[in-house]
Formats: C-alpha cells, structure tokens, sequence
C-alpha cells in the first residue's frame, strides 16, 4: 500500500499506510493522525482537512482548479499557502506512493 | 493519580462519543478509555445515511468514523449492542444494560438524540420509519425505488434530504409540513421557497400548513397517511422527521442539569466536574451570540469532542466555533455559518434564480449573524470568518459582487 507521511506543525512525521483510491485525508484519520480535523468527513464542505504539499510532489498532486469547490474553500481556509490543498480532495494513486504533506498551524 | 491510571468512560458510541476517545489518544492520553455503545457497529457518520447512503454511494466501510481495527490499537475497550442505564455520581461507576458496573475517573456523555415521536394512531405501522441510524437507513433504503411512494411527514433537514434520495432512486415523494412553509424552524423564508421551488420542480409535492390526523395500513403495513382536512396521501413507507430530543434521562436521574439538553459549559463540562456530555444531547453555551442552546450537528460533536478532551487532557481549550451546518440536496449544497439571532435584515449576495447565492442575516447596527449559502462555498466559508471577527457590513457592499468576499471579510 503507498505511504504518506503527515508533518505536524512542531515537525513531528507521522508516516502511514493507505489504500489506492481512498483520500490523503483518510490515511490520516484511519490511522489518528493529529492536526486533520476532517469535520464534514470528506465532503469538501469544511476545509478543515487543509495540507501543504511539499515541492517535490507539487507537480505529480496537482493544484485545485481555478473555480472549483475546493478552491473556494481553500480560499478563507485558515492560513493557506499557494502549496494548499484539502486532503479530502488528493485521491491515492501508486504514483502518490512516498507523498509527504505538512500540516497548517490549526485547521480553524 | 498518575495519567496512565485516569479512567476514562464515554457513554454514548456516535460521531461526539467516538471523536472524543480518538482525541484523547491523539492528545497523547495513555489511561484507560472505554466506549460503550447501543447499535452493534462503532462509530460512524450519519450525515451520509439521508443522502449517498439511501442511494447506494456509500460502504459501511466508507461511513465508518475510524477503521474496525483502529479501537484495538488505540487501545479503546469499545463495548457495543449495550448501553449506560445508570450513574452513581458517589462511587464514579456507570451501570451498563448487560449488568456490569464500570468505574470513571471522568465520564463522557455523548447520548445523542432520538426522533420525536408522533403520538397519532398508525405510528406502529410496519413501514413507519425514521432516520436517525444505519439500521433506520438500511429500512428506508429497501422501500425506496422506481415505483415505491415515500411519504415525508415533517419538511425539516432530513425530510429533505430523504425525498432528494428518494428522487434520486426513481421513487415518489410527497412532504408533508405542518408550518405554512418547509424548514420553518432552521431557515429564513427566502431559502425556504427556494428549496420548495427546487423540489417541486424535481417532481416531489410539498403539502404545507397540512395536519397528520394519523397513518393507515392494510394488514400490519402503512398505505397512506390521513391528513387533518381528511385527504389521504398514499404511500409503501411514512418517513417521520419532526425533530429529535436528547437521551438526557440517566443525566437527569442522577441529578445533573438537564434543560433540554444537559446543561454544560465551554469545556463541555456539567455541574458535576467529573463529568462532561457532549454533542446532540447538551445544551451549550454560544458565546458569540450570549445565548445558551442545543445544536444538532456534527461540528457541534466535534468541537464539544475537542473541548472534554482538552479539559481531562489538562489542555487549553481551543477557541469557540462559529457554529455551522451543512446539508446536500440534488445538486445543491447549502451551507450555513451562524445562526440569524438578533437579525433584523437579510440581504441577497448572488443570484437565487440561478441557484448561487448567500443570505446574510444582519442585526441592527450592521453585525453578521448568519449566512446562509447554496452553492456558494466562498461566500459561506468568507460568512465564517466575519462572524468570528464580529464583523459589521452594510447591505451595499454584501448586495456588490464586484466587491470579493475577501474584501468583505478583510
């Protein structure tokens, strides 16, 4: 199964196990990863599920499309980045597999 | 007491009692937790049950709240198909419905809601149904389909929902609402009628300002709904929806503050210091809106989840939430940050005709209490933060789309 590791804001790394076609934000709250709230349980309703990708795997994950629902969410998401994704959104491919992402200071 | 010693026990398995021990481990809380609950299967969303679940879009698996295997891990004794019948506040133990005592250090309740039942003839009429667990669902789904009428008494969040579903799944839907106007009791009139509007265009009938004088059946089974003019509404299943009341009855019997809901305060905490409840079944304090209240909801669970967890945890409490709502119908999405106290003005952002737009709910001076957007993601998540900063708008600048919300919120 690919592996994602979860940076917490203190540097903490939390590396965890997924399946393909489940969401990055499930591979942290299968596994109790703090810092992903995921309130509306991957709904895209709350933006509370927010990451940042790291630059290595900018390319591969992508970036919302201008327009879309995540974006506007993403767009009051508590202290975002031009790197800013929900992870409710990052669906897990074999090619995710080893993807790192760290996580905001606070999802509210 | 060493940490590693404290006692935990959460009464009540749903999405505030499973959030709260998943937590408690996450804070690093390495003393016992046990979770005890009366449906057979752990925690899991309910939101999805009116929705993808009733139309085959969702796996158990897929509503869990945490994988079957993670309690093992987490080292959670999660015990199920049983429930808390009493609390000895002097000896901190809980009666479980299988006659075993267990002993607390702290004691979450987390007991939810329960329908409202209507006391009408006909409600034990197989085919009378209500929606409040997986088990409700699975009934509601195996009488919807093409052909199959679904009468909805009561046009609240999940009446909706239900007939969006039953639509969706090719069945007949008819809602019966007793107010002259659906969501009467969590909406402005404006959504209302456009939530009316839409549905009756997606081919369901609304009937308002319309009494049930009772169901009837044939053979054991419900075929129709009776209404108090004498009309009768045909149909295979009766979905009540009036509403829910909280299982506050173990908390009353031992002699905390119940008012509606369990009286607590922003830690979660009763009037007991051992024992906090939360989600559906609390009454809480709204600092943002002075007022006290229960919320039904599952953000309210989650934040109540976070602030016992916390105060057991020895941790600071995290900062109030604008509270907020969601719910999915058709292709609509409607989200609501806040709660219209005090408005006195609404204020349209958006077009209503073309099914995008935001109510702003305003009280005298300018103040944003709520805003109330169907598919419009930005302007809700945008409403959010003016409500936390205590924002002050006027109805030109919110009426503006060429001002951005970010403006509108900077």
């Amino acid at each position: 199964m690919p592996k994602i590791t979860f940076i917490e804001h203190n540097g903490t790394p939390h590396t965890v196990e997924i399946g393909v076609g489940k969401s990055v934000m499930e591979a942290a709250v299968h596994n109790n990863v703090r810092g992903i709230d995921a309130d509306c349980g991957g709904e895209c309703a709350c933006a509370t599920c927010h990451v940042y990708i790291e630059p290595e795997w900018l390319a591969k994950v992508g970036l919302p499309e201008a327009g879309s629902q995540e974006a506007s969410m993403l767009s009051f998401a508590a202290v975002t980045q031009p790197d800013s994704r929900l992870s409710c959104q990052i669906i897990v491919t074999p090619e995710l597999d080893g993807l790192v992402v760290r996580m905001p200071e606070g999802q509210h | 007491m060493s940490e590693t010693q404290t006692r935990v026990v959460i009464a009540g398995a749903g999405h505030a009692g499973g959030s709260a021990a998943a937590m408690l481990r996450q804070l690093g809380f390495e003393g016992s937790i046990t979770l005890i609950g009366d449906e057979p299967i752990p925690p899991y969303e309910r939101p999805p049950l009116s929705k993808a679940w009733l139309k085959g879009e969702a796996s158990a698996e897929s509503l869990a709240l945490r994988p079957a295997e993670f309690y093992a891990t987490a080292n959670i004794d999660i015990r199920l198909s049983t429930s808390v019948t009493a609390i000895d506040r002097a000896a901190k133990t809980v009666s479980l419905g299988t006659g075993e005592t267990v002993s607390y250090d702290y004691l979450i309740l987390a007991l939810g809601a329960r329908a409202r039942r209507l006391d009408i003839p006909g409600i034990g009429l197989r085919g009378v149904l209500e929606l409040r667990t997986a088990a409700d669902a699975d009934q509601l789904k195996a009488a919807l389909g093409p052909d199959k009428r679904l009468a909805v008494v009561g046009g609240g969040y999940i009446g909706l929902e239900a007939a969006a579903s039953a639509r969706g799944l090719g069945a007949e839907a008819t809602i019966i609402e007793r107010e002259t106007r659906v969501l009467a009791r969590v909406a402005c009139q404006q959504l209302s009628d456009f939530f009316e509007a839409y549905h009756r265009a997606q081919g369901v009938t609304i009937e308002v300002s319309a009494g049930v004088a009772g169901l009837e059946g044939t053979d054991g089974q419900v075929t129709g709904v009776r209404l108090t003019d004498g009309r009768l509404i045909p149909c295979d299943a009766a979905l009540i929806g009036v509403g829910a009341v909280s299982n506050e009855e173990i908390a009353r019997a031992a002699g905390l503050a119940c008012d509606g809901g369990i009286v607590v305060d922003l830690s979660a905490r009763t009037d007991d210091p051992s024992i906090f409840a939360i989600g559906d079944c609390t009454k809480r304090p709204l600092p943002l809106y002075d007022r006290t209240m229960r919320l039904e909801s599952v953000p309210n669970a989650l934040e109540q989840a976070k602030q016992a967890a916390a105060a057991i945890y020895g941790r600071p409490q995290p900062a109030p939430e604008v509270p907020w709502f969601w719910s999915d119908q058709y292709d609509l999405r409607l989200q609501i940050a806040g709660i219209p106290f005090d408005a006195t003005q609404i204020v349209v952002r958006g077009d209503i005709a073309a099914g995008k737009f935001a109510l702003f709910h305003l009280a005298e001076d300018g103040l944003v209490r709520a805003v109330e957007a169907v598919n419009a993601s930005t302007e809700f998540m945008g409403g959010r933060r003016i409500i936390q900063r205590g924002k002050r708008l006027t109805p030109e600048r919110i009426r503006d789309m060429a001002v951005t919300m970010q403006e509108l919120a900077s």
